[in-house]
């Protein structure tokens, strides 16, 4: 047997593997657009997203969303930054400690951590559930902590891609100070971390259902669940959008990360 | 590399100085914010779940809750939840590596590793409610793939006796997601390998096949094992598309936490804190072994 006759038969085996399972992934998108086409009677076309963005549900638990995602990326951001900034120069031994937190989330399941959340916070002292505005509040530094993993990861990655401490001395030598440096230095060379780490962040908590719903919030996740229980068509219609939000989300992190690398080797190079 | 050293005597020997940084408050004030919320968040909600399932029903210290932990319904819903995370940890880890072989050494074109791994961050991130409906217009009674079935004269749900609500359609979805996770975190253990080993193999006289049963994959065993348990403590701890696909009505570790919160249907609210407990020791012990294969793996793809 030559070498590349066993070397087709690879290509053509790693062919057929591949088209296999992207069939398992697309026939479920495949089917559920299909069905979203269908909302009118006997016409293929798009009634059900009409009907989606028409029900009077839909755009007040959507914009709550999108609020409270802007809400905890920013926040999430103001902690974390300086958090990632500070054990990569100031407090280094503090690096294991930080890292072990940030594991946190993925030990602790969202259906427990809810739990545990309504049982801390429903009573006094410290009852924060009372209203619903308050409740909501309380959701997004739940999420502001969850989201810790993913924006400490993108921000630390943004650190070690840059050489912080050269640009910090730079910086200090030319008389900044610490809000200047942040702002003006640090800031600006990790828009590619940021990006990505508050696009990641978004992708997760504009639908997520778990900790929303035992805390009574009218979000976008207890809402497509609502909607898969009442209504026939406009929930196709609804995975449609949701899958195309986190496409997009994802797709514009892959493009920029892109953009930073190649802009990356080129320096590199020259 | 001994990071710091000369910061840290600064930051020791000054009491009083101007810059916020050196004076022992400034020195904690940029990592305050991350320890208050994730202690306020995270911790402390645990804790107390930790405190409570430890109480009697008369208060005072027990592990009475972990004893009832064997009752039937709690066996029998942990059981289920892991049974499915075994599966689809084995067989998404399985696809996931033949994925991820494929487009990284399989001879496929390099723009189809490109869309394999961004389409793998959008699926890994599609779980939930958006996910369990579109299987339901897949696989449920009503799915495209259900009528195509039935025009051919075979009904999935009668005839096979399959359901999307069971062990083997959770399975189906829950893969949905698994897949493309053991896909992200295992390209970069493929991309470690190095082009050396392979040629001093194949100087040696090694067959494909040696090599990858005596180099490639003992140096891989660590990253794929360690994968597979974090794709185990991925679909152990999922909540919301079971929820979304059963209506919280199936048996299963999440959902039965999910019953005990709205309303306690284990009649004993100190067990319902041990089930959640449970679940937070199996996860932890899941993840304490993934870091330790995952640094394992590390000496080796670097």
């Amino acid at each position: 047997m030559s070498a590349s006759s066993s070397a087709k038969a690879n290509q053509l085996s790693s062919r057929f593997i591949y088209v296999f399972v992207s069939l398992y992934f697309l026939i479920p998108l495949g089917a559920t657009f299909y069905w979203s086409l269908r909302g009118a009677k006997d016409v293929l076309g798009f009634e059900a997203y009409r009907k989606l963005f028409a029900d009077t549900n839909f755009l007040p638990a959507f914009s709550q969303s999108i609020v409270n995602a802007v809400a905890t990326i920013l926040l999430s951001l103001l902690i974390v930054v300086p958090t990632a900034y500070w054990v990569t120069l100031r407090l280094p031994k503090l690096r294991p400690v930080v890292e072990f937190i940030t594991l946190l989330p993925f030990v602790i399941p969202a259906i427990v951590l809810v739990f545990g959340i309504i049982r801390l916070y429903s009573r006094p002292p410290l009852l924060l559930t009372s209203t619903y505005d308050s409740s909501r509040v309380l959701l997004i530094c739940v999420y502001v902590a969850l989201s810790f993993p993913y924006m400490f990861r993108a921000v630390d990655n943004g650190l070690r891609a840059i050489d912080v401490r050269t640009l910090t001395e730079a910086a200090q030598s030319l008389g900044a100070n610490w809000g200047t440096i942040l702002f003006k230095v640090i800031f600006p060379n990790l828009r590619v971390a940021l990006l990505s780490g508050a696009l990641l962040t978004f992708a997760i908590v504009i639908g997520e259902l778990t900790i929303a719903l035992y805390m009574a919030q009218h979000t976008l996740g207890p809402y497509m669940a609502d909607l898969t229980r009442s209504k026939v068509y406009e929930p196709s219609a609804m995975a449609i959008v949701a899958f195309a939000i986190t496409w997009a989300a994802m797709g514009i992190i892959d493009f920029v990360g892109r953009g930073a690398t190649r802009s990356k080797t080129k320096v590199a190079i020259d | 590399m001994k990071p710091n050293t000369n910061s840290k005597s600064v930051n020791l020997t000054v009491g009083g100085a101007l810059r916020p940084p050196r004076i022992p408050i400034g020195r904690w004030l940029g990592v305050l914010p991350f320890f208050v919320f994730s202690g306020l968040f995270l911790i402390a909600p645990t804790l107390v779940l930790a405190y409570r399932s430890l109480e009697g029903p008369d208060g005072g210290l027990t592990i009475g809750n972990y004893l009832l932990l064997t009752s039937e319904t709690v066996v029998s819903s942990y059981g289920m939840s892991i049974r499915i995370s075994l599966t689809t940890a084995i067989l998404g880890g399985l696809i996931g590596f033949l994925i991820a072989w494929v487009v990284s050494m399989g001879g496929l074109p390099p723009r189809f590793r490109l869309i394999t791994t961004t389409f793998s961050g959008v699926a890994s991130n599609f779980a939930g409610v958006p996910l369990a409906s579109a299987y339901v217009f897949t696989l449920g009674r009503v799915g495209v793939i259900t009528a195509l079935f039935k025009l051919v004269g075979f009904d999935l749900y009668r005839t096979a006796g399959f359901s999307l609500y069971s062990f083997l359609g959770l399975t189906i979805v829950y893969l949905y997601f698994q897949i493309p996770l053991m896909v992200l975190t295992i390209l970069p253990a493929l991309d470690g390998l190095k082009h050396e080993w392979r040629e001093a193999a194949e100087n040696l006289g090694a067959t494909p096949f040696q090599y990858w049963r005596d180099v490639a994959f003992p140096v891989l065993t660590p990253s794929i094992l360690g994968t597979m348990i974090l794709l185990f403590g991925n679909s152990f701890g999922a909540h919301a598309t079971a929820y979304a696909l059963t209506g919280g009505l199936f048996n299963l570790a999440t959902l039965l936490i999910g019953q005990q919160i709205s309303g306690d249907v284990l009649h004993n609210p100190g067990l319902g804190y041990a089930v959640a407990m449970g679940m937070v020791i199996i996860m932890a012990l899941s993840i304490f072994i993934y870091s330790i294969l995952q640094r394992r793996s590390e000496r080796w793809l670097r």
